[in-house]
């Protein structure tokens, strides 16, 4: 009984932590509505280009450096480089009739950012942002 | 065994959540955030920010670097260049290192881990300033990434040194007027 649990535990030790490369693409740990609802905000009135700038100024005070932006397709790519390891964020914007839909999306080092309150922090700095445009403050 | 058993437990559950945890405030504005900004930024004159962007890829040009992005409806220009990374004292260090290993019979690869090669980028954003609409505020980010002589990418790090942004932003001044006077 000892010899099996000890099997038990040392195959255990050797698939702990691994993943199918299927898995590891399609990353469907959490529920699809779930990480929308957590990764995205909705705005309104306010114009693409002005979001976009807005994004990449609250990028800028979290130290990330803009990799990529694309003002056609509405996105943003930037890194921030933690120590050793990089956090990296896109942040997409889209139109729904008056109102612009933000999504941000991460990864710290090798791992997919999930947690809400994180992605809290970031629409709370860009509301931030977005409202010292509004009041003209460089 | 019992001791054996939880050992292997505990090894099991570290291995299973191995991946480090990205910190609580990585996504949060920090207080030195609007200092940072601030060397960051420098306010220039100009009646388009086409001419303010095309100077600071200029700027850029003049200290070696390569453009790898752009986007002038957002204002930003990403570049880079590649560059030796080597430093004398972690070079002698790391011979020393190796010598006293020699000498105790053992082999060390601290030459191996001595930097070796670096990559630096450059990121600029331009904004029409809301304070003066007749300038534009340009924002410079800089960052290396370090790689060993193994190989292996060893470091990467914002560049934060005061006369780094001093010397961009003297520069972009002189670019400034140089696409001013059509030189």
């Amino acid at each position: 009984m000892k010899t099996i649990s000890l099997i038990s535990l040392l195959s255990a030790l050797l698939f702990a932590g691994c993943a199918s490369t299927t898995e590891h693409v399609l990353d469907s740990d959490q529920s699809q509505t779930e990480l929308r609802s957590m990764q995205t905000r909705t705005f309104d009135n306010v114009d693409r280009t002005a979001m976009l700038k807005a994004v990449i100024n609250t990028l800028q005070d979290l130290d990330f450096v803009v990799d990529k932006a694309d003002a056609t397709l509405g996105s943003v790519t930037a890194s921030k480089f933690m120590g050793n390891v990089v956090l990296k964020m896109s942040v997409t914007t889209r139109t729904r009739e008056n109102q612009l839909l933000v999504r941000a999306n991460a990864q710290y080092g090798i791992q997919p950012l999930t947690d809400p309150e994180r992605y809290q922090d970031f629409f709370n700095a860009l509301d931030k942002s977005l409202f010292l445009a509004t009041h003209k403050v460089d | 065994m019992k001791k054996l058993t939880s050992i292997l437990s505990v090894i099991c559950l570290f291995l299973a959540g191995c991946a480090t945890c990205p910190p609580a405030d990585c996504l949060k504005v920090s207080e030195e955030s609007l200092q940072r900004r601030q060397q960051q930024s420098r306010p220039v004159e100009a009646p388009e920010e086409t001419q303010v962007i095309s100077a600071s890829a200029n700027v850029l040009q003049d200290m070696g670097f390569t453009l790898d992005e752009s986007e002038s409806k957002l204002g930003l220009v990403v570049a880079s260049k590649d560059r030796d990374a080597t430093q004398a004292g972690q070079y002698v260090g790391a011979t020393l290192i190796t010598f006293m290993a020699a000498l105790g019979g053992c082999k060390s690869d601290a030459l191996s881990r001595v930097d070796a090669q670096q990559k630096i980028r450059a990121s600029i954003v331009t904004q029409r300033s809301a304070i003066d609409p007749n300038k534009f505020v340009v924002r410079a980010t800089f960052q290396r990434l370090v790689w060993n002589r193994a190989g292996l990418l060893s470091r990467v790090e914002t560049l934060d040194e005061k006369e780094l942004y001093e010397g961009f932003f003297d520069k972009l001044s002189k670019s400034a007027f140089f696409e001013e006077q059509n030189i």
